[in-house]
């Protein structure tokens, strides 16, 4: 049976289909898997031997390998899905699943192991990580040899009772789309022997025939017992070859532990591990071609690595060998493979098995998905043909600082010519990416024709650029590598020709598709002049259509994506033209029956008006236009700035030298705010008329591009003509100009600004509204205002809404989802406390749209003060948070001690009053930043060590701000029980808890936070369990202040309970209700969703203040009315509960109707604690006092 | 004490029955509706434009930034949603099932094919009888009456002749001569005849300076209109006639009853009271027929209605007139 699907499509049907429990954790890019594994479970899919596999998300990887080895001590077939920090928290368990010779297999989307960064992307760091574990280690290369090896590692596993650790590359091969032949129920069926399936069972606890397994062995045995697995191991190999031929017997498909491919009598080989196999072997037949004597040699069985097969497939005239590995081991004698392959070589050689000693060498290669291109792959076979080949190199970088790159030719082509090459750039949010998809499966599914798409998405959420490579031949294509000679480009936005990339992939002769806002006419003179050189020197066959104008006509609002592939199949010829729109309409009539027929009828009218609309554009000899492109930063940028940030902005990340980049990991501060991304053609346009200057857009702006100041009249001289100013609106200033001013370039148009503005003016218009671009004023009104002299911090009013407007955001232009729930919270917290605030960020969305390169939003102000930022894991992060803190109190006490002994160095007066401020209210602490910055300049006139040493630490005179910040898959799942203990810890810490109620940035699946009735994914039934309370929990020490706000709800109470957290004098928790595009709504409405979860008494909002209670008060405060409107008034409006009406009304029915009785109980609960006398409420030892 | 009565063909232990309404969103409103003693229920009105909306929306919703960041190439687990439409059946399915009263389908929807597929699928799906809701307003001040009128009996024709149940008229009453309207319905085979659907009436919040919506629950001053035109029908068509707005109590009840009414239906009071309500009014109405000496609803029905032969246009004037005069001697007026 042929499809079309993705590797981790692949693996998992074959997975699915051969176990009976799948214990998983989200984590990228292995999380497809386990989605498939629950949504077929869902259906009530079979596994081969007629159960439907249980599918169960855990709290952690560490937590998944645990249920994992109890269902394999249970009996059941057992499997998990993993990839990178995930398989690292499974290594403990592991080791003992392989310790009691248990059968099982892990499916591993092998990626980057977080060091020096996080990064998503695939390389073989994990797997290398727990090849000492015991587990069998089986690599696969593409989408067919996962899904096969998928099969023969289960095979395996059962005959060999070893446990398998089956490997792909992440992405290349998870996520990559490929027609391939898959097996079908009844080849698993005799595939996998249900007489071991019955062993293994047999080896099960149970108290029908007890037993002691996991026992504690002393130095007695344990070195014996640890020996005795020995011959299991040496039978794996066979048993894998066994599984091989016998799957070989059964499909045609013959594979081998390892696979050589190339010259027969090769004098240089190259050995590899994973896709990067079909690189070198189709590299190699090039060479070979052309009289060279290469081959290559694929490792499939890693672990226990199959010496003698290595050396029985490697030719016996080979000279030279490279080794390439995939991970990087620093301070090793050589990468794992390397050692491997030089040990079996060298053991081989002192035994005689070979006649001589090859040379071997070591590469590193494709890190994090650095792709690795045949020119790579022939840089590789080359290095080896040179005098003095580096012992050690790297390929795919220039290395300048320890040189141990390799050169290679990068315009090297080994691309089929009867390959058809596509590649497509589109936005995130027009439906570039799917109708690829459904390019791919229309013409997978075309008799004859075989389809491969691999898809690049950029590291904003928002505006996001996504490029589309896919090829089309009348052969299966192994081709693991990006097109870079394409016969068709589709440029979806017509800003992206301005874009370096997009014309370098054309190949000559290659047909350009442009969507273009412009008539045929005038799109030649509208193209910037670089890419029309481009496109001339390329010879180029230039068409154009107005996509979004059609798809606006017909009723698709801004999704381009049918009119542009049926303008690709009308002039790519992939297919017969009528043939293939024949194809595109039946693929709507069955994609879009369901959404009724206006929508169908739009589409397959887009169909229509795009091939009437389509043009070719005739280019006229000679005649260039005189568009420019930009500069990518400002010239005024730092040089970082412009050398290293641009090049990454600019899509040429990949020329940067390793000179170039910062060795330890640590990157300025405040990029973003070069990189004007202009994503909205719609902004926020203030009228300064109608505004009552309240500072509520300002304060829910996610992105931070609306600020205020206030200033004399005279400071307006100089100001550009679109400059917007008005009187300000406050007491005892009389004269004085205010202005907001919005950065056109950094606004997403997300609206939120527009619903929180409180002012109505006739026509249903605000103070505050969304107007096209060009209405406004852009670069040149901006930095008029930035050169207004900031507002004085002892001048702002704190305490209100309307005050904290005028404090400069430390936190701006995030790449976050445009309406984003979480960074108006950040954002608060940077103006508040961010000059002196050090912060510990979970992973999750706010590390990836707070730290994910090239530019990141966490900045400083125009003192150079700034929060200092870190993300270190995502199970860790409340730890590493309170590190921070144990670290800066340490210093803290430091200073304090050094000070007083400089006391009259210093001046008496002065370091008293430094080492008696209290420092818990502004005022204090700006009085304080004054005396320290005094202090320091004292202490530099004083010679002593003493001097010196407080010099290093001085800066913790001034009271830091320790801030932990996540969402909650990590504060009520992974990281909970660090959490909870820091919470218990009784130390200044700050907690800011972003509750979206599920993972957002793995792609919505359930979290403990995630609400009764709510559908997500591994909830797709609806969750059937109340959300955690993680306030009660929280209060229940007495020792924790705790708050929960909702910032659409009530700004005001979210503003105190900010400060009071941070004022407090130990543990804060603060859970902040975040509106998430995973809750299926409108981002425009997020603040009105606030306003009703509050409103349905579905979030109370609370502050529970341990300092009221140690002053005899109640210190729970229930901040928000009695509920108002109903749950489902609240629900309704949210896809993620609507959804689960629509597929099961009865069962939404009953969960809501529990979960409006959870409301209501919970807020009876309330209620009552918010009128106890403050002795029923636990007390603070730590100032309960005799 | 006898209750009972015909409406539309369908044996009522009662007249009162529940209109479409929220109540009947849910199953659990439904049993409900169906323990509170009315006489049958209406289903709340299957509408097209929710059925295409829903999809729409939720679609629109599903694919909101997917495929644009590598980690999150989607935001919600693969289901499979029931169209609007077959959840509404099955809703109607299980409504028939649970309730030992006649359930009526609603269906209200744009394009003639789809009347007829959503009356076939709605009678099917074991509905006793199907009220069409002919929401109209011709905002247009392009399109003539005698059109309006026609796209009525036309779909009216459509839907009677695919189904075999029953089929109401739900009308609104701004017709020029709504008499006229309800004659040439009875003549297409209009079964009952349901006066009168309430226009959502905007509003406006001088405060916010917005319009809001305009839905409210009606009262009963609201019930005269309806039962001018009951009580000059009554006895003139076949069709059955229902009384559908004002009823809050069973006085109001007991009012389109004397004027002539088959059924008389209510939501705002089973809303604004809750659905036990129902058998207030029904036990209040008894005791009324109690004292009145009335033993059956024949006794009393179409009691007030014009009698037939009166000209009801001079009738009409002649009260106006009357009205006006007595206005006039109450709050000392122009006349």
């Amino acid at each position: 049976m042929r499809a079309t699907v993705d590797g981790n499509e692949a693996v998992a049907s074959v997975a699915y289909r051969v176990n009976e429990v799948c214990c998983i954790y989200p984590i990228t890019p292995a999380s497809p898997m386990a989605e498939l594994a629950d949504e077929w479970s869902g259906k009530g899919i079979r596994n081969v031997w007629g159960s439907v596999p249980t599918v169960v998300e855990m709290q952690s990887e560490a937590g998944a390998a645990g249920a994992m080895h109890g269902a394999l001590q249970g009996g059941a077939l057992s499997t998990t899905f993993t990839a990178s920090q995930g398989l690292l928290l499974m290594i403990p368990n592991m080791y003992k699943i392989a310790g009691e010779l248990t059968p099982a297999v892990f499916h591993v989307a092998a990626r980057s192991v977080a060091a020096q960064a996080l990064s998503i992307f695939g390389d073989h760091s994990d797997v290398m990580a727990a090849r000492q574990t015991g587990f069998a280690m089986l690599s696969s290369g593409s989408v067919q040899q996962a899904h096969d090896f998928a099969a023969i590692a289960q095979m395996a596993t059962l005959a060999s009772r070893v446990p398998f650790l089956h490997f792909f590359d992440g992405f290349r091969v998870s996520h990559e789309l490929n027609t391939i032949t898959m097996l079908s129920n009844e080849e698993l069926a005799r595939l996998v022997s249900v007489e071991l399936v019955r062993e293994h069972r047999g080896r099960s606890m149970t108290p029908e025939n007890p037993f002691v397994r996991g026992t504690s062995q002393n130095p007695d045995v344990f070195f014996q017992a640890r020996e005795a697995a020995n011959p299991y191991y040496s039978a794996v190999p066979g048993l894998v070859e066994a599984a091989m031929s016998t799957f070989a017997e059964h499909t045609g498909r013959g594979y081998g532990l390892v696979a050589y491919s190339g010259h027969p009598a090769a004098d240089r080989v190259a050995v590899v591990m994973g896709s990067a196999f079909e690189t070198l072997r189709a590299t190699a037949e090039r060479l070979n071609d052309s009289g060279e004597r290469v081959g290559v040699l694929a490792v499939h069985l890693y672990r226990p690595f199959p010496a003698e097969a290595v050396i029985a497939a490697l030719p016996r005239s080979v000279r030279k060998v490279a080794v390439l590995d995939r991970t990087k081991e620093p301070g090793s004698l050589g990468e794992p493979l390397y050692l491997d392959v030089l040990g079996t070589l060298a053991e081989a050689f002192q035994l005689g098995k070979i006649p001589s000693m090859p040379l071997v060498i070591g590469g590193r290669y494709g890190l994090s998905s650095k792709e690795f291109t045949p020119g790579m792959a022939a840089g590789v076979f080359s290095e080896m043909r040179r005098e003095g080949a580096k012992r050690r190199f790297t390929v795919g970088i220039n290395d300048d600082v320890s040189g141990t790159s390799i050169d290679y030719d990068p315009s090297f082509d080994i691309e089929l010519p009867d390959t058809f090459r596509a590649v497509f750039f589109g936005l995130g949010s027009d439906g570039t990416v799917g109708a690829n998809k459904n390019t791919i499966k229309i013409i997978g599914t075309e008799p004859g024709m075989f389809a491969q798409g691999y898809f690049v998405y950029d590291s904003k959420k928002s505006g996001s650029q996504t490029v589309s490579h896919l090829r089309f031949g009348h052969r299966p294509i192994q081709a693991p590598y990006l097109i870079r000679e394409a016969n068709f480009v589709g440029c979806h936005r017509f800003e992206f020709l301005a874009r370096a990339d997009v014309l370098a992939v054309a190949g000559r002769g290659a047909t350009l598709l442009v969507n273009s806002p412009y008539p045929a006419a005038k799109v030649w003179e509208m193209i910037p002049r670089v890419a029309q050189e481009q496109i001339v020197a390329k010879e180029l066959e230039l068409y154009a259509v107005d996509a979004g104008r059609i798809a606006s006509e017909v009723g698709l609002g801004g999704r381009v994506n049918t009119v542009l592939q049926a303008c690709f199949f009308a002039v790519s010829g992939v297919i017969e033209r009528e043939r293939a729109i024949g194809q595109v309409k039946a693929f709507i009539g069955k994609s879009y029956a369901r959404r009724g027929d206006r929508v169908l009828k739009a589409n397959l009218n887009a169909v229509d008006r795009a091939l009437e609309e389509l043009e070719r554009v005739e280019i006229p000899e000679g005649s260039f236009s005189a568009i420019e492109t930009p500069p990518v930063v400002p010239d005024g940028a730092p040089d970082f700035v412009k050398q290293v940030t641009a090049m990454m902005m600019s899509g040429r990340g990949d020329e940067l030298p390793v000179s170039a980049l910062p060795a330890d990991g640590t990157w300025p501060s405040g990029t973003a705010a070069f990189e004007k991304r202009n994503v909205s053609e719609i902004i926020a346009k203030w009228d300064g008329d109608s505004c009552i200057q309240c500072g509520n857009c300002g304060f829910v702006c996610p992105h931070s591009v609306i600020r205020s100041k206030y200033y004399p009249p005279e400071k307006l001289e100089g100001a550009p003509g679109n400059f917007q100013s008005a009187p300000l609106r406050a007491r005892g200033l009389p004269g004085t100009l205010f202005t907001l001013q919005v950065y056109a370039e950094d606004c997403t148009g997300c609206g939120l600004c527009v619903e929180a503005c409180p002012v109505v003016v006739p026509g249903e218009r605000k103070a505050i509204n969304l107007a096209p671009r060009e209405e406004q004023g852009g670069r040149e009104e901006v930095a008029f205002f930035e050169s207004l002299p900031p507002i004085e911090r002892s001048r702002i009013d704190f305490a209100t809404v309307r005050g904290t407007q005028f404090l400069e955001p430390l936190f701006e232009f995030s790449g976050a989802c445009a309406g984003c729930g979480e960074t108006p919270y950040l954002k608060l917290l940077s103006q508040l406390f961010g000059e002196r605030a050090v912060i510990a960020n979970a992973t999750g969305c706010s590390s990836i749209y707070g730290g994910n390169l090239p530019t990141t939003p966490w900045t400083k102000g125009a003192d150079g003060r700034g929060p200092a930022w870190s993300n270190s894991l995502f199970e860790d992060n409340a730890e590493f948070g309170l590190g921070m803190r144990l670290a800066a109190d340490q210093h803290a006490e430091l200073a304090r001690d050094l000070t007083l002994k400089l006391r009259e160095e210093l001046g008496a007066k002065l370091v008293d009053a430094v080492l008696d401020s209290a420092q818990r209210s502004e005022s204090e602490l700006q009085a304080q930043r004054v005396r320290v910055a005094l202090l320091k300049k004292r202490l530099a006139s004083i010679g002593r060590l003493e001097a010196t040493d407080l010099a290093s630490v001085v800066d913790h005179l001034l009271r830091r701000s320790v801030w932990i910040v996540g969402g909650d898959g990590w504060a009520y799942d992974i990281g909970s029980g660090g959490v909870d203990h820091i919470l218990a810890s009784g130390r200044d810490v700050n907690v800011l808890v972003m509750d979206t109620e599920v993972y957002s940035n793995t792609g919505g699946q359930m979290s403990k936070a995630t609400p009764l009735g709510a559908i997500a994914k591994f909830a797709s039934a609806g969750k059937t369990v109340e959300k955690k309370d993680l306030a009660l929990q929280a209060i229940a020490y007495g020792s924790v202040y705790v708050a929960r706000v909702a910032m659409g709800a009530d700004p005001q109470q979210t503003l105190r309970a900010f400060r009071e957290a941070e004022a407090y004098e130990g543990p804060s928790l603060i859970i902040a209700y975040s509106h998430c595009i995973a809750h299926g709504i409108d981002m425009r409405n997020g603040l009105a969703q606030q306003y009703r979860a509050v409103a349905s008494g579905y979030w109370p909002l609370i502050r529970y203040d341990p300092m009221v209670r140690a002053a005899g008060e109640n210190p729970f405060l229930l901040d928000s009315p009695r509920p108002r409107i109903a749950l489902g008034d609240y629900s309704r409006r949210e896809l993620r509960y609507s959804m689960l009406a629509a597929t099961d009304p009865a069962e939404a029915e009953r969960l809501a109707r529990l979960a409006q009785e959870a409301v209501d109980q919970r807020w009876a609960t309330y209620e009552e604690m918010a009128t106890r006398p403050a002795h029923r409420f636990p007390a603070d030892a730590r100032r309960e006092h005799a | 004490m006898n209750l009972e009565t015909r409406y539309m063909g369908l044996k009522l232990e009662n007249p009162l029955v529940a209109s479409a309404s929220s109540l009947s969103y849910t199953l659990d409103g439904v049993r409900k509706l169906a323990a509170s003693g009315v006489g049958a229920i209406v289903m709340h009105s299957l509408f097209e434009e929710e059925i295409t909306g829903e999809a729409d929306r939720r679609a629109r919703l599903l694919e909101a930034g997917t495929e644009s960041y590598a980690e999150s190439l989607s935001y919600f687990p693969e289901t499979t949603p029931q169209r609007a439409s077959k959840r509404y059946l099955g809703l109607l399915e299980r409504a028939v099932k649970l309730s030992r009263v006649p359930v009526i389908g609603s269906l209200n929807a744009s394009a003639p094919g789809a009347w007829i597929a959503h009356a076939q699928e709605i009678e099917s799906a074991g509905a006793a009888a199907i009220e069409l809701n002919t929401y109209m307003l011709p905002a247009s001040v392009e399109i003539d009456g005698r059109s309006v009128e026609a796209v009525h009996v036309e779909l009216l024709q459509m839907v009677k002749s695919a189904v075999h149940v029953p089929v109401a008229v739900k009308l609104n009453p701004f017709f020029s001569s709504m008499g006229e309207i309800a004659v040439r319905l009875d003549a297409a085979g209009a079964d009952a005849l349901v006066l009168f659907a309430r226009f959502v009436h905007p509003d406006i919040d001088p405060e916010r300076i917005r319009i809001v919506p305009g839905i409210g629950l009606s009262n009963p001053y609201e019930s005269r209109l309806s039962r001018t035109w009951i009580s000059h029908l009554h006895g003139k068509i076949g069709a059955s006639l229902a009384g559908a707005t004002g009823v809050d109590q069973a006085e109001d009840v007991v009012k389109y009853l004397l004027a002539g009414a088959d059924a008389v239906m209510s939501a705002s009071a089973l809303l604004r009271h809750g659905p036990a309500h129902a058998r207030v009014i029904l036990d209040s109405m008894i005791a009324w027929m109690e004292r009145k000496g009335f033993q059956s609803l024949a006794d009393f029905r179409g009691l007030l209605a014009r009698p037939e032969g009166e000209d009801g246009t001079a009738a009409e004037r002649a009260e106006y007139v009357d009205a006006l005069r007595s206005a006039n001697a109450n709050f000392h007026g122009p006349w």
